[in-house]
């Protein structure tokens, strides 16, 4: 009995590991051809004869790539600080404090998360064009600036911050600002690290409406610049493997420091982005 | 006493200054940039305005009537659905299967975790250029050399009207299915373990505990993956984009989602008025289906 168990055991290790690699194929592809230079790059082979970085060096140098990898950074930071401020401090103040129209507020912010993106580009674009937000990273940046799943996930945690600390505040004669701040914020790091994580991530791999608002090739996010990859590089396969790694191999290093965090984060919440 | 309570009472004003203060900001940007557009996008729909002309003529339903008799919208429509009722169920299976067996292992469990968890973080864009490329014809494309070395014939994948689409539908679940398994796995952590300890000690075989305990306390576990799920894959567009040809979703509309034709109706034709019908329906579907979350959640409790 056992051993059947055992050997049941030893089965379900192999198939979830041959299955595994074969989920992680397309990507060793990726990497291994981005390494490839020359006639080799359309051999089956999964190892380079000669693994050279001699494509990200080209991309790199080539016109454009650095600018792009550069916006999709700058964006991304800029998008997360703003999203850690703002959500949490409005799920603080939904949660800690009691005013008139406070539900109102609450539902009315939850019920911008059931508006879908795609219904928003257009009158985004209509008003970037009015204000002169084309090909800006501002224009990128501003529909990100705050979202209704974070203020509630912030709000759900700030639930956890006991009220007698936040008066021990009070009574010590700091203000609100700094309560919030100071004495708050540290108790619910481990759901701002998380709100961080993702807001970086859903921007780093944003595409349709850095698509729309940016038109000058230099101004691209990275998303955007590789789509339109073939048209630089012409058909180039390597490069365009190369391009891909780079925006992938960021998220693979995010994704194995925070590991903990991103699947806690994904299993308390169920939404991306 | 009256003292205290006076105290409290101007405690408690402050502190609603404080509030509405820290929620100005917030609020102007929630009204401005979300709930504005929105009416916007409803208006613009009853209108003809295109970017190029400057002025804009208010035609009624007649974005709506037009919608009804163009041949590409319900192709798009169909497609959309297509992707929804064939990737959905897949990618649900794949991932309570894999959650099922991952949950039973001792060790490895975080590295299994992380093997199928990792394409659904990665970029759509990066992902769907490997899969692009994957599926060349030989000799660029792998699947085909691989399938000429196993000496069966090549397919045309991406280049075939019938093909195109269940081709990119792989990509897609393979894209997701990580995502189901984690919130799979989570629903079942979360089961009593002392419920399979009982079902143990009264004797029921795997099947069973699967069968009457597992799946049915993974209802609620389901109805929010089946709802998020097909907002999830009604919304599909980069996938097809930037795997088909000039991004148009060929060959021939096979593989456009409504997405891409609201996309290219606003973007490349400039029709904003006839895009934003479009965008329209797209948000009463999901409306309807966060409602009907609503109500089925709603009767859980």
């Amino acid at each position: 009995m056992k051993t059947k168990r055992q050997i049941q055991n030893l089965i379900r290790h192999i198939l979830l590991f041959i299955f595994g690699v074969a989920m992680l194929f397309p990507f060793l592809w990726m990497i291994a051809t981005s390494m490839k230079t020359g006639s080799e790059v359309y051999t089956l082979s999964l190892f380079p004869k000669n693994p050279s970085l001699k494509n990200y060096v080209r991309l790199f140098e080539s016109g454009n790539f650095p600018f792009w990898f550069l916006n999709s950074m700058y964006v991304g930071l800029v998008v997360t600080l703003s999203v850690l401020f703002f959500d949490s401090l409005v799920g603080y103040t939904l949660c800690k404090f009691n005013f008139k129209g406070k539900k109102l507020i609450f539902v009315l912010i939850l019920s911008t998360m059931m508006i879908p993106t795609e219904m928003l580009v257009i009158p985004w674009y209509i008003m970037s064009t009015k204000v002169g937000w084309l090909d800006t990273y501002w224009g990128i940046i501003f529909p990100g600036l705050m979202s209704g799943f974070g203020t509630f996930l912030m709000k759900s945690f700030f639930e956890g911050v006991p009220n007698d600390l936040l008066d021990a505040g009070r009574i010590d004669g700091l203000g609100e600002f700094r309560i919030w701040y100071k004495i708050a914020m540290p108790l619910v790091r481990p759901a701002l690290s998380a709100l961080a994580i993702f807001t970086f991530i859903g921007n780093w791999n944003a595409f349709l409406w850095p698509l729309i608002i940016v038109n000058q090739i230099h101004r691209y996010t990275l998303p955007v610049g590789l789509s339109f990859f073939n048209g630089e590089f012409q058909t180039k396969w390597e490069m365009v493997m190369t391009g891909a790694s780079v925006a992938t191999i960021p998220v693979f290093i995010v994704f194995l420091i925070f590991q903990r965090q991103i699947v806690q984060g994904i299993a308390l919440t169920g939404v991306k982005e | 006493m009256t003292n205290i309570t006076t105290r409290q009472y101007s405690l408690e004003r402050k502190k609603q200054r404080y509030a509405y203060t820290f929620l100005i900001i917030p609020m102007l940007f929630y009204i401005g940039i979300r709930f504005y557009p929105t009416f916007y996008a409803f208006y613009l729909s009853f209108t003809d305005w295109n970017i190029v002309s400057k002025n804009m003529h208010f035609i009624g339903l007649e974005n709506y009537r037009r919608l009804i008799s163009d041949e590409v919208f319900w192709q798009t429509l169909k497609n959309t659905f297509t992707y929804v009722i064939w990737g959905l169920p897949i990618s649900l299976l794949l991932g309570f299967t894999l959650a099922y067996h991952i949950d039973r292992v001792k060790v490895g469990e975080s590295i299994y975790k992380a093997m199928y968890f990792v394409p659904y973080i990665t970029s759509m864009v990066a992902v769907a250029w490997v899969w692009r490329w994957l599926y060349q014809p030989v000799p660029i494309g792998v699947f085909n050399n691989l399938l000429t070395a196993m000496g069966l014939p090549t397919q045309p994948f991406l280049m075939s009207k019938t093909q195109a689409l269940p081709s990119i539908l792989a990509t897609t679940i393979w894209a997701d299915l990580g995502f189901q398994m984690i919130i799979f796995l989570a629903g079942i952590k979360a089961i009593s373990p002392t419920l399979f300890e009982a079902a143990r000690i009264d004797g029921a075989n795997e099947r069973q505990v699967l069968f009457s305990i597992t799946l049915p306390l993974l209802k609620p576990t389901m109805i929010f993956l089946l709802i998020t799920g097909t907002i999830r894959y009604l919304r599909i567009f980069t996938q097809v984009m930037n795997m088909t040809f000039q991004g148009e979703g060929g060959p021939l509309n096979s593989t456009k989602p409504l997405v891409l034709y609201i996309y290219t109706s606003a973007f490349k034709s400039f029709k904003m008025g006839y895009a934003s019908a479009m965008t329209v329906v797209l948000f009463v579907i999901i409306l309807i289906i966060t409602l009907i979350q609503m109500v089925v959640t709603r009767d859980e409790n």
